[in-house]
C-alpha cells in the first residue's frame, strides 16, 4: 500500500511539479503566465497519439515533433495573447490565455476526436514487482524526468550565457534592453520552454491513462495551485511542492478514499498559504521606494 | 383598456374573424398540410465527450427504425422525425435540453441516453409535462420504478436491480465465488447498484468482501482494490462508464491480481479492449444484445441495412456497443407502435398506447406485451447475454 501511494504520488507529483515549473519560468522572466498550460498537456499528449500512433513514426520522433507543436504553441500565446496586452500595460492577457486554452481545447475536441484514445508505450508494456506493488518502468521514469528537467532548469540559468540572459532580464527589464539584450525574444523563448514543459507532462502521462481532448484541464488547474504553493518565483519550491501534493493527493486517496481527495487537499492549500504567504520557498516580493 | 371599449371590442373581434378564417384554411386543405407536418421524436444522449461512442449507436439505432417507419407511412399518415440533443452526460444540460425539446421543439416522446444521473433529472419533467420517455440505455432502477403515480416513463434496456441479480448468479455459477466485492463508480447508477448488489448478495445468501467506490476521474484504483483483495474478494462486480473501466483493469494488472471481473455494461460504450490493453478479455459483462454470432435472421437484415445507411460502418467493431442500436431500434419501433395503438401524439393517450402495443418482433427478441401498468420495463434477465471484448468486438461468452 505505502509503496502504491509512494510510486503515485511522486509520477502524478512530479507532473504537477513539470506543468509548475513552466508557471514559473515565464513568470520569472516578464511576470506574466499562460493559463493555456492546461491546453497544452493535452497538445504534447494527442499530437503525441496523431504522429506515433496515427502516422506510425517511431515514438522519439514523434515525441519530439510534439514538443516541437507545444513550442509553437507557446510562442503563438505569448505572441499574441500576453504581448499585446503587456505593451498597453493591461492585464488582460490574463483572460487572453485562459480564452486562449479554452479555443485550443475545443479545436482539439474537433480534430482529434471525442473518444479517448490509448497512446501504446513500451515502457507500460508489463509492470514490474517493487516492494509488493506492481509498478510499470513508465512510472519510475516520470519522476526521474520531473526532478532532472528542474535541475536542468536550475543549471541553465545559473550556469549559462542563455541562463544569465533570462536572470537579467526577469531582475531588470530596462537594464537588460539596454545591455543590448532582445527582451522580446527573450520572453517568447520562456514562454515556448513553459509549453515545451507541459507538453512533456501530457506525452509522459499519456501512456498510464489514456489521451483525450479534456485531458489537460485539470492538471492545468492543478498545477497552478501547485505554483503558488511553492511560491511561484523559486523554481525548487515549485517542483517541491509539486511532489507534495502528489503524496498528499495518493495518500488521502488511499486511506479516506477519493470522495474526500479534494477537500482535503485544497484545504491543507489554504492552510499553507495561510502560514506561508509567499510560498513554501517563495520570498517575500520587497516595495522598493 | 377599459378607457375604450370600442376599440378593445374590435380588436378582439378581428382576432376572432382572423383566427376563424385561419381555421377555414387549414379546414380546407387539411390534408396536404398536416401530412407534412412530421411527428418529432426527442433525444437527449450524450454524443460528445468519452462515451460519444454509445450516443452514436442509439443514434443509428433510431435512424434506421425512423427509415423504416416512414417507408411504411409513418404515424397516423404523418412522417416521423428526430431532434437530437447533446447532454454532455450533464443532468443540467440534459434537463435544459429536455425541456425545450418538449416546449420549444413539440416533441410527442422523449428518447434518454445512457447516463443514470441525467435520466433521472429529465424522469420527473416527464412525468410533470405528461410525455412519455423511453430509456434504451441507462439502468439506473429508480428511473422507471420512479414511484410517480402517473408513471410517463418506459425502458426497453437492462435494469440495475435485474442485472445485479444477473452478475451475482454469473459469479457464483461461472467463477464458483464465495465472497465477491464490488467497485462502483461514485454517482446515481453507482448508487442504484451498491443497493441491488447487496440485495442480490443477500438474496443468493452470500458473504460481501466490501464495496469500493471511485469518482469517475480517478487514474488510479490500486488503492480501493488493494482493500477488496485484502478483504478476501475472490470475484468483482464493476460498475462504470468504459474510461474508469479500463482504469480498474490497468490497476488489477498492476497489481498483478488475476480475479475474475463480472461487470455491468459500461466497457460496451467504448473501446475498452484499447483502453484496458489485454487485460480488458478478462472482464465479462452484461449485454442485451451482440451482432457477433448472432443468427437470428432479423439481426443480419438489420445489420445489412445499418451499413447501407451509414457507409461509415465498416467492420463490426463499428456496430459497437451493438446495445445501444439494438435497444433504440426497438425502442423507436414500440413508441411508433404506441403512436398508433393510441391513435393519437396527446401525452396522457400515448401513455395508455404503450400498453396497448400488440405483440411486436423486435431485433432483440418478440415482444409479447412489451409494457403494461406497474411494468414499464420491456426487458428482463432472459434477455442478458455475458460478453466480452475481443479483437475490438463485443462477443457473447460461450455458455
Amino acid at each position: 500500500m505505502l509503496t502504491g501511494i509512494l510510486v503515485s504520488g511522486l509520477g502524478l507529483g512530479s507532473m504537477y511539479g513539470l506543468v509548475a515549473l513552466g508557471f514559473h519560468i515565464t513568470f520569472a522572466v516578464s511576470g506574466t503566465v499562460n493559463f493555456a498550460q492546461g491546453s497544452a498537456v493535452t497538445l504534447g499528449a494527442v499530437l503525441g497519439y496523431a504522429f506515433g500512433v496515427r502516422l506510425g513514426w517511431p515514438m522519439p520522433l514523434a515525441a519530439a515533433a510534439a514538443l516541437a507543436g507545444c513550442a509553437l504553441l507557446g510562442l503563438a500565446v505569448e505572441r499574441l495573447l500576453v504581448r499585446p496586452f503587456v505593451a498597453r500595460g493591461s492585464d488582460a492577457w490574463l483572460l487572453a490565455t485562459v480564452a486562449g486554452g479554452i479555443i485550443l481545447d475545443n479545436a482539439l475536441l474537433f480534430t482529434f476526436g471525442k473518444e479517448p484514445r490509448s497512446l501504446p508505450s513500451a515502457l507500460v508494456a508489463a509492470p514490474v514487482q517493487v516492494l509488493g506493488a506492481g509498478i510499470y518502468p513508465l512510472q519510475l521514469a516520470i519522476p526521474a524526468v520531473g526532478i532532472a528537467a528542474a535541475l536542468a532548469i536550475r543549471a541553465v540559468f545559473r550556469g549559462t550565457e542563455l541562463g544569465r540572459v533570462l536572470l537579467a532580464v526577469a531582475q531588470n527589464t530596462e537594464a537588460a534592453r539596454l545591455m543590448g539584450i532582445d527582451v522580446g525574444r527573450t520572453i517568447a523563448c520562456a514562454f515556448a520552454l513553459s509549453a515545451v514543459l507541459a507538453g512533456t507532462a501530457g506525452l509522459l502521462i499519456a501512456p498510464l491513462f489514456s489521451v483525450s481532448a479534456e485531458m489537460g484541464a485539470l492538471f492545468g488547474i492543478k498545477a497552478f495551485a501547485v505554483a503558488i504553493l511553492g511560491g511561484i518565483g523559486s523554481a525548487t519550491g515549485v517542483v517541491l511542492a509539486g511532489l507534495l501534493y502528489g503524496l498528499v493527493e495518493a495518500g488521502v486517496t488511499a486511506t479516506l478514499g477519493s470522495g474526500a481527495t479534494q477537500i482535503v487537499v485544497f484545504s491543507v492549500i489554504i492552510l499553507a498559504l495561510a502560514l506561508r504567504p509567499n510560498g513554501l520557498l517563495g520570498r517575500a516580493a520587497v516595495n522598493k521606494v | 383598456m377599459p378607457q375604450r371599449p370600442h376599440a378593445a371590442r374590435l380588436t378582439r373581434r378581428l382576432a376572432l374573424g382572423t383566427l376563424l378564417a385561419g381555421v377555414a384554411c387549414l379546414g380546407f386543405d387539411l390534408g396536404p398540410v398536416r401530412a407534412a407536418e412530421p411527428v418529432r421524436i426527442g433525444l437527449v444522449t450524450a454524443l460528445s465527450g468519452q462515451s460519444a461512442k454509445s450516443g452514436e449507436a442509439i443514434s443509428r439505432g433510431i435512424g434506421l427504425a425512423i427509415d423504416e417507419i416512414n417507408k411504411q407511412g409513418g404515424v397516423l399518415g404523418r412522417p416521423l422525425e428526430l431532434v437530437a440533443r447533446d447532454d454532455e452526460a450533464n443532468p443540467s444540460k440534459g434537463v435544459l435540453a429536455a425541456r425545450e425539446l418538449i416546449q420549444r421543439a413539440g416533441v410527442v416522446a422523449l428518447i434518454g441516453g445512457l447516463d443514470t444521473p441525467v435520466s433521472m433529472a429529465i424522469v420527473p419533467i416527464a412525468n410533470q409535462m405528461k410525455v412519455p420517455f423511453v430509456g434504451p440505455w441507462a439502468a439506473g432502477t429508480g428511473i422507471t420504478r420512479n414511484g410517480a403515480a402517473d408513471n410517463y416513463v418506459f425502458r426497453v434496456s437492462a435494469v440495475d436491480a435485474l442485472v445485479d441479480e444477473a452478475l451475482v448468479a454469473y459469479a457464483q455459477k461461472t467463477y464458483g465465488a464465495k465472497k465477491p466485492g464490488a467497485i462502483l463508480v461514485n454517482n446515481a447508477w453507482g448508487e442504484s447498484n451498491q443497493q441491488g448488489i447487496v440485495a442480490a448478495l443477500k438474496a443468493a445468501g452470500l458473504p460481501s468482501a466490501g464495496i469500493e467506490k471511485y469518482e469517475a476521474n480517478d487514474l488510479d484504483m490500486v488503492p480501493q482494490l488493494t482493500r477488496l483483495r485484502e478483504a478476501g474478494a475472490d470475484a468483482l462486480f464493476l460498475v462504470g462508464n468504459v474510461g474508469p473501466s479500463a482504469q480498474v483493469v490497468k490497476s488489477l494488472d498492476r497489481m498483478g491480481w488475476d480475479v475474475p471481473v463480472v461487470s455491468h455494461w459500461g466497457p460496451a460504450g467504448g473501446r475498452f479492449d484499447e483502453l484496458a490493453g489485454p487485460g480488458a478479455a478478462r472482464v465479462h459483462f452484461v449485454q442485451t444484445f451482440t451482432f457477433a454470432g448472432n443468427e437470428n435472421p432479423k439481426a443480419k437484415a438489420v445489420l445489412e441495412a445499418l451499413k447501407a445507411k451509414y457507409p461509415a460502418i465498416k467492420s463490426m467493431a463499428d456496430v459497437t456497443p451493438a446495445v445501444g442500436i439494438a435497444n433504440a431500434y426497438d425502442a423507436t419501433h414500440l413508441i411508433a407502435l404506441a403512436i398508433r395503438a393510441a391513435g393519437s401524439t396527446e401525452g396522457p393517450k400515448l401513455r395508455d398506447g404503450f400498453y396497448k402495443v400488440a405483440p411486436y418482433p423486435g431485433l432483440i427478441k418478440t415482444y409479447e406485451t412489451p409494457f403494461a401498468p406497474g411494468r414499464h420495463d420491456a426487458l428482463g434477465p432472459a434477455d442478458y447475454v455475458f460478453s466480452r471484448f475481443r479483437n475490438g468486438e463485443i462477443v457473447a461468452v460461450a455458455q
